[in-house]
């Protein structure tokens, strides 16, 4: 395998490999919470201090680790994380918590943390492990945050909570339900497909 | 060392670690987990029954609490039901003001609720939890008009089910709430 730079590491989360909108991993969470920017935001912070730290100590640890019980220790090591996040938000940010509902218990079986152990930390150094877990998880929260900012503005009026749109706007409602996400990440894919498919790279 | 061997070791020393560390972490989070929901509890009874300043407590079953409201003279200014029941989608739970009577309710709070954003879950919105007060038990609802009779709320259109599950919870509440004082 070609030597690759770190900085080569982190770049590829945002958009080439972009694991919503390129590996389309981790859609349950990005679909479901994604109605208001401030759940998406929240939720990408999870999501990225659960990777950063599995990542962490899966990359300082994976040597010990036979392979037989690779799985079951990355899905231990996670499932810590997930559970320390949960716990902090219930006492620190009980309103929060309380709108991400089961959504944050369920990071543990998020691929995009799963599959970034299996395919990139097992078999990389812990600095560029470290790398491919920033890049990732901005790449997540980039898109989840948009997502969350435009479903926002179209059903509510509101981004994070400020009305931008005023009282003329009938707000969408299919927007803030389970179809408004669809159709909002269908087209985010959409565009970024014909945006790559037209500069023959992204 | 016998694969076997090192497999058992090294997944139960991962499991030691991370149980160590959650309970440590469950330890240090328990009492601010405990109080949010103190906190959460005692300003839903402040607006269901104004003048609150202070309530007890009483467990009727798993998903029931009675709560008894008293002003900062110590007199019993109405009961409050802690209660649970099924939205349209999942659990609506609710806080419910009730006279000290049990004739009148004197306001509601939704505490917890799953129901469809923006249509179902305007059952948090001021305009419809603000009918309750006053209104008499057992109540009703009507469809699509301003209600006439002091039992009735207006149901949020286009979410009946929703408005219809509040007041069903709140006729339950009401009935266990009942049968509790009288005992």
């Amino acid at each position: 395998m070609k030597k690759r730079s770190l900085f080569y590491e982190f770049k590829k989360g945002l958009v080439a490999e972009n694991p919503v909108l390129i590996m389309l991993l981790g859609l349950c969470s990005t679909l479901a919470v994604s109605n208001k920017a401030i759940n998406s935001l929240s939720m990408a912070l999870a999501v990225f201090f659960v990777l950063f730290f599995s990542s962490l100590i899966i990359g300082l640890i994976k040597n010990i680790i036979p392979d037989q019980v690779r799985i079951p220790s990355f899905i231990l090591v996670i499932a810590t994380f997930v559970t320390l996040a949960d716990l902090f938000m219930k006492a620190k940010f009980p309103a929060i918590s309380k709108a991400l509902g089961p959504y944050i218990p369920l990071i543990v079986v998020n691929c995009i943390i799963l599959g970034r152990q299996e395919a990139f930390v097992s078999k990389n150094s812990l600095a560029a492990s470290l790398m491919d877990a920033i890049g990732m998880s901005l790449g997540y929260l980039w898109v989840i945050v948009l997502l969350g900012m435009v479903r926002e503005l179209l059903g509510f009026g509101t981004i994070f909570g400020v009305r931008v749109l005023g009282s003329w706007f009938k707000p969408w409602l299919v927007m803030v339900l389970p179809p408004g996400s669809f159709i909002t990440l269908g087209i985010f894919v959409g565009v970024l497909n014909w945006l790559r498919s037209k500069g023959g790279k992204a | 060392m016998k694969l076997g061997v090192k497999m058992v070791l090294v997944l139960m020393s991962i499991a030691l670690v991370s149980g160590l560390l959650l309970s440590y972490t469950y330890e240090a989070t328990k009492n601010d987990i405990k109080r949010n929901k103190e906190i959460e509890k005692e300003e839903a009874i402040k607006v269901v029954i104004k003048g609150t300043e202070r309530f007890t407590e009483k467990q009727i079953d798993a998903k029931n609490y009675l709560l008894s409201a008293y002003n900062k003279d110590g007199k019993l200014i109405g009961y409050a039901m802690l209660t649970e029941g099924a939205g349209f989608q999942g659990p609506i739970k609710l806080m419910i003001g009730f006279d000290t009577t049990l004739s009148k309710i004197t306001g509601i709070e939704v505490l917890e609720n799953v129901e469809t954003p923006g249509l179902g879950n305007r059952i948090t919105e001021k305009w419809f939890k603000e009918q309750f007060r006053g209104r008499l038990t057992p109540i009703g609802y009507v469809k699509g008009k301003k209600p006439e009779d002091p039992h009735n709320i207006q149901a949020i259109s286009g979410a009946t089910i929703s408005s219809r599950s509040v007041v069903k919870i709140v006729n339950d509440a009401w009935k266990l709430a009942k049968k509790e004082i009288n005992k």
